[in-house]
């Protein structure tokens, strides 16, 4: 009994590394921590009423933030283990195995548990102010979608100490993913992880979609939307679209592990070319997914500090909608060296240039909106104005790499490295943060501090050039990516330290970001925003107080024109607004639902079964979510109506009186 | 410009008469685009089917175990399934909750049998050597197949849900879109099966 119990324990919890007997202890003294402060403090009823249970999309957003912060801290963690590994040749800091460990857990959790949640934080808070709105449409699904989401990354997170991490790579290819070359539960872990978040952020597009289509206020037409609403729009026609490939994707290949079966297996028929071009049907929209978001943050953040209408706003809506479309037609680029024809070769190469014109045309957008602006340096500016000349770096290497002759070159190099980085930090996290920075007030009422934010901002910087400049010459040398260590004879010694140092200088960056937010949440009452506008906005999300009230938006504003706070504010300023009488109605709101986090945590038990491959727990797992589903539908009463007081009173309370 | 300001008054006007029909409506558009993903999400498994159509890795053929008397009589099922959802919409659409009911309930029913079919068709082929672990053409045919038929399985059971609602609750708005909803996603399987069937059955084994 205790021999079997032990060997059990032996395969179930990954030994043998002190860095994971570090991480181990840890994880028992954070969760020690946060049961005791929580029994101590009697919070736990606050927990489950405020958090868990809510359905309010600014809470879901400040969640998804909270978890998107901690895994860029994971995944920055394994960025800076991998750089240290590479400082110099022949280290032995990580063994090849764990260093495979490494760039897996890295590029999933940057891409699926960092920036979509970031993503999807950025959604949740923005898109139902800027379109005066009191929720999104499906307030329960959004819930829902988030707990998938949460549930999803702690299951893939807790490989590490339990199972042992997946280390085929952030897209696994076959057939090294596969059983006979993948043992154990690593890969198994990666699967589920994203299996459960995975099917969480369909939701989400869904949610957004029917959200912005349906639920903008009266006078909102199509051509009036604020910039970013365009780009979550085109984001979520991309979702909807790319990830039920996924879905199924990820599915075959548990299905060849789990059953035996064979997609796609070296024998017995099987097709391993067939999983790649299938998950980059799904892999290259992503990239989009989470881009052009960030193109929407920046047209907006650029016309409130130019203090300027967006130039070009009709081409931008043309820009960022065409790249919803072409983004499906340009997978075939990650795989030119497979050997697919010259044909196939051509059409995707083509594709994949065709996107950098609309591209071409909002950097443009975005410049001339700053032509004889009066440009403030605030800090989603000065993030704005950063990401220009690294987005432009990043996309010329991009055209580069498109050209497939070329890319033969290119593939699977540094060089590539060095691209996908410059797009991916230059313009995907810049823009976040931009957002974050800019839209921070508005959900928690305070600024964040504005000096240590630029120290942060010059470390991310400088560290970022530092960081990817030397890997696009290490590709043209020769170096190609997932190397875990090299000799002293290559020459790569010097750009590879350099690199690291880059690394090192981003993650004292990250630190200066977290000091700044743990900063001001103590000195709130110094940056605190009184007014509700404190940027001078241009949209409606800027026409309400800070924090947002739970119903958004006591009056639902009749719109006139796309930046229609500012022509409100305008009107005011030379006295041609006309007020129009307020008449305050009892607001309808959805009720909070523990329904989500419960479905989740089956979800969770279910994903754990299907890892292990104990059919019981999958089972138990899985009657759980489905009885979730069936309890939900018996549920007819899920709303309730704020009453008029209550509302004045609130308002009243921020100093608006009706 | 009168016009677009006489539309805006109507659609304020609306709201509040109609609050929650509009919720309800969204909801149906909700599920349209969910229908959407789930088309691709057959797609990607026909696209998979039509990639592993003659892998059969030296084991057996579809052509050599698949009987079809089973599969017509399961498509003629599934088909007046589909027929008599629509009998249960125009049921509730005259305000008749007892038809509604009815008609649920022969559609669960005959539901249930097409689910029944698939399984002991299923058992049969796995008897006759061809499992999922078989060769690429089994595992794309049971996954393609199988993916279908969980699909009609969770109907059955939505529709189980709402006959026990639907005596107790009446026909409201609300039970209105569940039904309305429920008949979209079993005519949506119904087209998915014509596909399949033309695809698996009628290229695969005819």
């Amino acid at each position: 009994m205790w021999e079997s119990l032990k060997e059990f324990a032996s395969t179930f919890f990954v030994t043998g590394d002190p860095l994971i007997y570090g991480s181990d202890v840890a994880i028992v003294l954070t969760l020690a921590a946060i049961v005791f402060v929580l029994t101590k403090y009697k919070k736990w009823g606050w927990l489950w009423r405020e958090w868990l249970t809510t359905v309010d999309h600014k809470k879901i957003g400040i969640m998804y933030l909270i978890s998107a912060l901690l895994m860029l801290f994971r995944g920055g963690v394994d960025a800076l283990l991998m750089r240290a590994q590479l400082a110099f040749p022949n280290l032995e800091f990580l063994d090849s195995n764990h260093y495979n460990e490494i760039f897996t857990t890295h590029g999933t959790i940057m891409i699926l548990f960092m920036a979509m949640p970031l993503l999807f934080a950025l959604f949740n808070w923005v898109v139902p102010l800027q379109i005066g709105a009191r929720d999104v449409a499906f307030p329960f699904l959004n819930a829902v979608s988030f707990w998938l989401f949460f549930f999803g990354a702690l299951l893939f997170n807790i490989s590490f100490v339990i199972g042992g991490s997946p280390d085929a790579g952030w897209l696994s290819y076959p057939p090294l993913s596969e059983e006979p070359f993948s043992m154990g539960p690593g890969q198994n872990f990666w699967i589920w992880g994203i299996q459960i978040s995975g099917i969480g952020s369909l939701m989400t597009g869904i949610n957004f979609i029917v959200t912005i289509l349906k639920m903008r206020a009266p006078g909102m037409t199509l051509m009036k939307m604020p910039m970013f609403t365009w780009s979550v729009l085109s984001s979520c026609i991309m979702i909807i679209i790319a990830f039920p490939v996924l879905t199924v994707t990820i599915a075959l290949l548990y299905l060849d592990r789990f059953l035996g079966a064979h997609f796609f297996t070296l024998d017995g028929g099987g097709n391993p070319m067939m999983y790649i071009n299938l998950i980059w049907m799904w892999g290259h929209p992503e990239v989009y997914i989470v881009v052009v978001p960030a193109f929407g943050i920046y047209s907006d953040v650029v016309a409130t500090f130019s203090r300027k209408k967006l130039f070009g706003y009709a081409s931008m809506v043309a820009a960022v909608m065409s790249i919803a479309i072409v983004s499906y037609f340009t997978w075939g680029h990650h795989f030119f060296t497979m050997g697919t024809g010259a044909g196939v070769i051509a059409f995707f190469a083509v594709a994949t240039m065709l996107i950098a014109i609309p591209t071409g045309v909002k950097v443009f957008n975005w410049m001339f909106t700053m032509f004889r602006g009066r440009i403030s340096f605030k800090l989603p500016m000065l993030w704005t104005i950063a990401f220009i000349p690294c987005f432009v770096i990043g996309g010329a290497t991009g055209v580069m790499l498109s050209m497939a002759p070329a890319d033969y070159q290119y593939h699977n190099s540094y060089f590539l490295i060095g691209h996908f980085h410059q797009t991916l930090i230059g313009g995907v996290v810049f823009g976040y943060l931009a957002g974050m920075y800019y839209w921070w007030p508005k959900l928690f009422g305070f600024k964040l501090n504005e000096k240590l934010g630029q120290w942060a901002f010059w470390f991310w910087n400088i560290g970022f050039y530092v960081c990817f400049m030397p890997q696009y010459a290490l590709g043209f040398m020769g170096m190609t990516r997932r190397y875990y260590t090299y000799g002293w004879d290559y020459g790569w010694e010097t750009l590879n330290l350099v690199s690291t140092i880059g690394a090192f200088l981003m993650g004292i960056g990250f630190l200066f970001q977290v000091w700044q937010i743990l900063y001001s949440i103590k000195n709130m009452e110094k940056e605190k925003d009184t007014t509700g506008d404190p940027w001078d906005g241009r949209t409606l999300e800027w026409s309400i107080p800070s924090p947002a009230p739970f119903y958004n938006f006591a009056v639902i504003p009749k719109v006139k024109d796309v930046d229609d706070w500012w022509r409100i504010k305008q009107e005011k300023a030379n006295g041609t607004y006309k007020e129009e009488p307020v008449v305050l109605e009892p607001i309808h709101m959805p009720k909070n639902s523990g329904i989500p986090f419960v479905m989740a945590v089956f979800w969770f038990i279910a994903g754990f079964g299907f890892v292990w491959e104990w059919s019981w727990m999958a089972i138990i797992g899985m009657i759980g979510v489905f009885a979730c589903m069936w309890a939900r539908s018996f549920v007819y009463n899920d709303e309730y109506y704020v009453s008029v007081d209550e509302v004045r009173r609130i308002e009243a309370s921020y100093g608006r009186v009706y | 410009m009168q016009q677009a300001a006489k539309h805006l008054e109507h659609g304020h006007a609306h709201d509040h008469g109609h609050g929650h029909h509009d919720l309800e409506q969204l909801k149906v558009l909700g599920f349209w685009i969910f229908l959407v993903t789930d088309c691709i999400m057959f797609g990607t498994l026909f696209a998979t089917y039509a990639v592993m159509m003659h892998s059969y890795a030296g084991g057996p053929t579809p052509k050599e175990l698949i009987e079809m008397p089973g599969i017509i009589a399961s498509t003629f099922i599934l088909l007046t399934s589909s027929f008599t959802s629509g009998l249960a919409v125009l049921a509730m659409n005259k305000g008749k909750l007892k038809a509604l009911i009815g008609w649920l309930v022969i559609t669960a029913l005959l539901g249930l049998s097409f689910v029944l079919l698939e399984i002991s068709e299923f058992t049969h082929l796995v008897h006759e050597g061809a499992t999922i672990a078989t060769s690429g053409y089994w595992s794309a045919f049971y996954t393609l197949v199988g993916t279908h038929g969980l699909h009609v399985s969770i109907g059955f059971f939505w529709m189980l849900a709402l006959i026990i609602q639907l005596p107790r609750q009446g026909i409201t708005p609300v039970t209105n879109r569940k039904v309305t909803t429920l008949s979209l996603y079993w005519h949506f399987l119904d087209v998915v099966w014509i596909f399949l069937f033309t695809v698996v059955y009628l290229m695969g084994v005819m």
